[in-house]
C-alpha cells in the first residue's frame, strides 16, 4: 500500500507524536534525531519499502538496517503504525521485559534485521547483507539509515570502501545530516566538511536533499534505486527536533527525553 | 618430537584449517569466507581460488570484517572470518560482541598466529589475551585445537553448530598428537590416564603436557593428561572427575594466566571441587622477538616447566 505525499506528511506528524509520548513514558532516550527522521521513516515504511508486516521475514523483502540505533523510537513508531505489532507496545519502550529495547535488539524483534547502537557497526552489517543478496542473485534492496555523528567512526569508512569495491548497487545509505551529536554541533566536535565530496571520492553515487521534504525524499529514493554499478548515499539534511519549536536545531535535545510538561507543549505544537 | 618412543609428524594447525575449509566449501554452498588481507597466512587462499564467488576480501579492516560476517550470517550463510588473533578478536572485539554475539549470528571467527610462537614478529603480534576476550562473551564458543588433525575436526564441528565460534591456533608446525581421537565441542579428551596429578592443556601445550607426563612416568609420577580443546563451554564433568581422582591440577596454555584456560578451570574447581592448582601461562607480560623455541623456553611454556611445578608441588605437600 503506497501512501501519497499528503498521507505521508500526515503520517510523519503522527509518528512524531508517537515518539514524544514514548519518550516521556520511558523517561530517557533520544528525542531530536527521531523527530528529524520522521519524514524519512514515513516514506520508507508507507511508500518505498517492499515489506510485509504480517510476514516480517519474507525472503524478498527489502532489508532496512538502522545503524544509528539510538534513533530507534521513530522506527518502532513506524513499525507499530505499519502493523508489525500493537500500538500499545510503544509505551513499553525501554522498560523491563519489553521487546522495544533502548537500542535495537534483533533477538527481541527479528524484524529489525540486526541489533545496533554502537556506531559504525550497522553499516558493515548492511554491506554483508548486500553482498549476500548479490551472491544469491536476490533482487531486494538493502537500505541503511546512518547518521552524521556515525561518520566519525573508522569502521564506517571501512564499510564505505568495501561497498564501493563490490559495486553494491543494491545498497542505499540514508545519511541523517542533522549537524548535531551528543556533545554539540558536528562541525565543532569533529568537522565532517564536504561529506558529499568524500562519498564521491569513495566512488559512491551521492544525492543531497532536504530530509524533511517528502517530495525530495521520495524522488531521491526512487532515483537511488535506478542507479546501477555503485552503492548509493542520500545525504538528507534534517532538522533535529523537527516540528517542536523549542527542540529544533538544539543539540541539547540529542540525548534526552522530554519532561511531562515539555511533552505536553510539544504535542500541542505537533497537533496544530 | 617424540612421545612414547614414537616419532611424531609435524604439521601446522593453519594448514589443517585450509584443508578443512576446502572440504567444507565443497560440501556446503552456504560456507563463505571473509578475509582481512591475510588469506595466504591464515590459509584461506585455496578456498578463494576454488570458490571465488564465495570469498570476500575486505582489506586490512577487521572491524568491517566482523560486521560483514554478521550480515552474511543473518542472511543464512555460514561465514568464516579469518585474520591473526591480535587483530581479530584483538581489534574488533566490540563488533564481535554486538554484531555477532548479541545477534547470535552464525559467524565462525578463525584466527591464526595466536601465542608466543609467532616469534620474530615480536610482542605486538603475539596474541596472548584472545581466549580471555572471547570467553567473556555470551553466546560464544571458544576452541583452541592442539594440532593439524584436531583443527580440521574443530572446523567441521564448528560449521555444524549454529552460532558464534572462535577458533584460535598458532603459526608454527607442531607435532600431531590427536590421531584418531573423537572431537566433540565441549567434551575434553583424556589423552593419558594417571592418578597422581592432572595436567590440563590446550593448543600446542597439549604436546608439552604429554612430553612432561612421559618424563614424569620415568620418575614414578603418574600424570593424567587432558586435552581441553574447548575452553567454552568447558567440560566441567571431565575436569571434576579427574581432580577428584588426582587431587592436584596443573593447567598450561600459550596465553596470559589471566582469563584463559587456567582461569576457566579454576572457576570450575574452586566452586565444585577445590584442590591445589597451578596455572602455567604468560605471567602478565608482553613477549618479544626471538625464535618460537627461544621464547617458549624463556617464558617457560614447555614440558620442563610442568615437571618443575609438579615436583615443587610434591615437595611442598
Amino acid at each position: 500500500m503506497k501512501n501519497n505525499i499528503k498521507q505521508l506528511e500526515k503520517m510523519a506528524n503522527t509518528l512524531r507524536q508517537d515518539v514524544i509520548r514514548m519518550l516521556v513514558e520511558a523517561g530517557s532516550g533520544h528525542t531530536a534525531g527521531p523527530l528529524g527522521l520522521a519524514d524519512i521513516f514515513a516514506a520508507l515504511y508507507f511508500n518505498v519499502l517492499k515489506h510485509n508486516p504480517k510476514n516480517p521475514k519474507w525472503e524478498q523483502r527489502d532489508r532496512l538496517c538502522l545503524s544509528c540505533g539510538h534513533v530507534v523510537p521513530i522506527r518502532y513508531a513506524a513499525m507499530a503504525r505499519a502493523g508489525y505489532f500493537p500500538l500499545s507496545w510503544l509505551k513499553t519502550l525501554r522498560k523491563l521485559g519489553s521487546k522495544l529495547q533502548g537500542h535495537p535488539s534483533y533477538q527481541d524483534m527479528p524484524a529489525l534485521e540486526h541489533s545496533s547502537g554502537p556506531l559504525g557497526q550497522g553499516v558493515s552489517v548492511a554491506v554483508g547483507m548486500a553482498l549476500a543478496a548479490k551472491m544469491k542473485k536476490q533482487k531486494h534492496f538493502v537500505y541503511c539509515v546512518t547518521s552524521d555523528g556515525e561518520q566519525d567512526e573508522g569502521e564506517t569508512w571501512e564499510a564505505i570502501l568495501c561497498a564501493a569495491k563490490y559495486k553494491l548497487d543494491n545498497l542505499i545509505f540514508i545519511l541523517d545530516r542533522n549537524m548535531i551529536q551528543i556533545d554539540g554541533f558536528t562541525e565543532k566536535i569533529m568537522p565532517l566538511t564536504h561529506l558529499h565530496e568524500k562519498y564521491q571520492a569513495f566512488r559512491w553515487h551521492v544525492q543531497k536533499i532536504d530530509g524533511n521534504n517528502m517530495k525530495q525524499i521520495l524522488a531521491a529514493l526512487n532515483n537511488a534505486k535506478r542507479i546501477k554499478g555503485k552503492p548509493k548515499v542520500i545525504v538528507a539534511h534534517t532538522i533535529p527536533g523537527k516540528g517542536v519549536s523549542f527542540m529544533e536545531n538544539k543539540w541539547e535535545w540529542h540525548g534526552k527525553a522530554p519532561t511531562v510538561e515539555e511533552a505536553n507543549r510539544a504535542l500541542i505544537e505537533l497537533k496544530n | 618430537m617424540i612421545i612414547n618412543n614414537k616419532k611424531l609428524e609435524m604439521k601446522s594447525c593453519r594448514d589443517g584449517f585450509g584443508k578443512a575449509l576446502l572440504e567444507l566449501g565443497k560440501k556446503d554452498k552456504k560456507v563463505v569466507v571473509v578475509s582481512a588481507d591475510l588469506a595466504e597466512s591464515t590459509r584461506c587462499l585455496d578456498f578463494s581460488k576454488e570458490y571465488p564467488s564465495r570469498f570476500f576480501e575486505v582489506g586490512v579492516a577487521e572491524q568491517n570484517m566482523a560486521g560483514v560476517g554478521a550480515g552474511l550470517a543473518l542472511e543464512g550463510l555460514t561465514p568464516f572470518i579469518c585474520s591473526f588473533a591480535v587483530f581479530s578478536p584483538g581489534r574488533n572485539w566490540e563488533q564481535i560482541r554486538v554484531s555477532i554475539c548479541y545477534n547470535k549470528a552464525n559467524v565462525k571467527i578463525v584466527s591464526s598466529h595466536a601465542g608466543l610462537n609467532v616469534g620474530e614478529d615480536g610482542a605486538t603480534h603475539q596474541a596472548l589475551e584472545d581466549i580471555a576476550l572471547m570467553r567473556v562473551l555470551p553466546n560464544m564458543t571458544v576452541i583452541a585445537p592442539c594440532d593439524f588433525e584436531e583443527t580440521q575436526k574443530a572446523v567441521m564441528a564448528a560449521a555444524k553448530i549454529e552460532g558464534p565460534v572462535y577458533i584460535r591456533f598458532g603459526r608454527e608446525k607442531t607435532p600431531i598428537i590427536s590421531g584418531n581421537s573423537k572431537f566433540q565441542i565441549g567434551k575434553a579428551n583424556i589423552l593419558r590416564q594417571g592418578k597422581n596429578v592432572t595436567i590440563i592443556a590446550c593448543g600446542p601445550m597439549v604436546y608439552e603436557a604429554l612430553a612432561a607426563a612421559d618424563e614424569l612416568a620415568k620418575q614414578k609420577i603418574s600424570a593424567e593428561v587432558i586435552n581441553c580443546h574447548t575452553i567454552k563451554p568447558i567440560d566441567k564433568a571431565t575436569i571434576i572427575k579427574s581432580a577428584k581422582k588426582t587431587k592436584k591440577v596443573i593447567t598450561i596454555e600459550e596465553h596470559q594466566v589471566n582469563g584463559g584456560l587456567g582461569s576457566a578451570v579454576a572457576e570450575v574447581l574452586s566452586q565444585k571441587c577445590p584442590v591445589p592448582m597451578k596455572i602455567i601461562g604468560m605471567l602478565d607480560k608482553f613477549g618479544e622477538s626471538g625464535t618460537a623455541k627461544q621464547l617458549l623456553d624463556k617464558y617457560e611454556l614447555n614440558a620442563s616447566k610442568i615437571i618443575k611445578v609438579i615436583k615443587m608441588n610434591a615437595r611442598n605437600h
